[in-house]
């Protein structure tokens, strides 16, 4: 099933969501990195911006600085996710945040906090950054600018997408479903076959 | 006999260093875009589908665009073949890729990823202590160079694995340490990519054997037939595991399956694996003596 959802937003549209559905966004969303969240969580220090409700990009932009202190996009991806697992919890918690996008998935420890406090996870194509690019129409708002290019970024939207829900606020996962599947076929008979 | 001055020829390296940088990071070689369409073609599987579909979309809009593929600027490594007759030594050859590569980041500009391990300092240029790192070969009777670079990204860096094996274990047990590194790493070094695997010499061999086979482009086999049927059986097995694009499921699990071979100690069995994202950014030049720089997309 496919969803449009333009974020922020509130728990019930992400609750709506099920693994394997795909979403596009419009909208606001804000880019975060692992710099990012080693300052909120681990240094204690309170966002500049609320998150709540916000969709939470993986990301480290390529950017450049224009003459009037703003910054014009010149390539935006996306980064493995598996890293920053452990924040996701204090991000759906304690800020409100409703969807953590990135590539690769969560692992496996923050489907419960997804679950518990209605988050969700959406897989972007990894690598498909140009596209990306193009679905950015501007960054609104840079906050820590000494963590470059690991800030806190707000960008604004339009389609951005394709995105799969990769884990949901049920407890289902695809990536878990993927590697149970992938498990079965090789001690079932691919091992066999060496 | 050649008159141009050994400066001129290291500027013509620094140039072919710096274009190939960027080149590659834009514009993605025909083998692989033919693999990528030939996957969305065959893929049965509907999120595996659109997932490549998406992909083959944004290789078009970084050509329309003139845009990178992927934000991820790597690490640059080359691969230079020397020809012990050209004029320019390595020592100055190795000057030049390094200089290359700062200009194109610095002039482009390209995002900079380079920083000291410890203390996680930042460069700022892409280059750094003993990086780029440069693979060489040296031909004898030859006097030109080639110079491919490879763009290494981490998310597929990341998903390396080596492991010695003993001789018992025999082939067998590399293909299965080739499986299980593969499902283990999922969606993480953003499949389907090329696996390059690295079986024999020594540990550091083994790797470096892996991070060759990652460089040659989709559809070549070994020469060694033994090797090259390596290659085979590991397509079809890792493909039948249903991994899937970007790890979320699907026939298409990997592009390619590249094996190198060293010869070995007769107690050693080692096997590397180092993951090439479906991104598999390359591009090559050929440099004569003279300094002609030949762009090869094919390479």
């Amino acid at each position: 099933m496919h969803h449009e959802i333009t974020f922020p937003t509130d728990e019930a549209a992400v609750r709506a969501l099920h693994a394997g559905d795909t979403v596009t966004i419009q909208g606001e969303i804000v880019g975060i990195r692992d710099a990012t969240q080693i300052r909120i969580f681990d240094h204690g220090q309170e966002p500049p911006f609320s998150l709540r409700g916000a969709a939470l990009l993986h990301t480290a932009p390529n950017v450049r600085k224009l003459a009037d202190g703003s910054y014009e996009p010149m390539c935006i991806g996306t980064t493995t996710s598996a890293r920053m697992s452990r924040f996701t919890e204090g991000l759906i918690r304690d800020h409100g945040a409703r969807a953590i996008m990135g590539k690769g998935g969560l692992l496996p420890e923050a489907l419960e906090p997804l679950r518990e406090h209605g988050g969700v996870y959406l897989a972007i194509v990894g690598g498909a950054a140009a596209l990306e690019t193009t679905q950015i129409e501007a960054i609104e708002q840079v906050e820590w600018e000494d963590l470059m290019p690991e800030c806190l970024w707000r960008f604004r939207v339009r389609d951005f997408g394709p995105l799969i829900v990769g884990m949901d606020s049920h407890g289902e996962s695809l990536y878990e479903n993927v590697q149970v599947e992938a498990r079965r076929r090789l001690d079932e008979s691919i091992y066999a076959r060496l | 006999m050649s008159t141009i001055e050994s400066t001129d020829l290291a500027v013509a390296v620094e140039d072919a260093a710096a274009h190939l940088y960027v080149w590659a990071l834009k514009d993605i070689p025909q083998d692989l875009r033919d693999a990528l369409r030939d996957a969305m073609g065959r893929e049965t599987h509907k999120v595996g589908k659109r997932i490549l579909e998406t992909i083959n979309t944004n290789v078009s809009v970084a050509d329309e665009q003139g845009n990178l593929v992927c934000q991820d600027t790597g690490i640059a490594v080359f691969y230079a073949r020397v020809g012990e007759r050209f004029p320019l030594h390595p020592a100055q050859i190795e000057i030049a890729l390094r200089e290359g590569t700062r200009r194109a980041t610095l002039e482009h500009p390209l995002r900079s990823n380079t920083v000291h391990t410890l203390t996680r300092k930042a460069t700022g240029d892409n280059t750094g202590h003993r990086i780029p790192h440069i693979h060489w070969e040296f031909v004898p009777d030859w006097d030109g160079l080639d110079v491919k670079c490879v763009p290494k990204g981490s998310g597929s860096e990341n998903m390396s694995f080596l492991k010695m094996l003993v001789p018992a274990d025999g082939v067998k047990a590399i293909k299965r340490f080739v499986l299980d590194s593969i499902v283990g790493a999922g969606g993480k070094p953003c499949p389907p990519g090329i696996v390059g695997v690295g079986v024999g010499g020594s540990a550091d061999l083994a790797m470096h054997l892996a991070k060759e086979a990652i460089a040659r482009p989709v559809g070549t086999q070994n020469d060694d037939p033994d090797v090259a049927a390596l290659e085979t059986d590991l397509f079809a097995l890792l493909n039948d595991t249903g991994v899937g694009p970007m790890g979320l499921g699907g026939d298409t699990t990997v592009l390619a399956v590249h094996v190198e071979q060293a010869h070995t100690h007769i107690t050693l069995n080692p096997v590397a694996v180092n993951y090439q994202c479906w991104a598999a950014r390359r591009a090559s030049a050929h440099i004569s003596a003279a300094g002609a720089i030949e762009y090869d997309r094919e390479a």
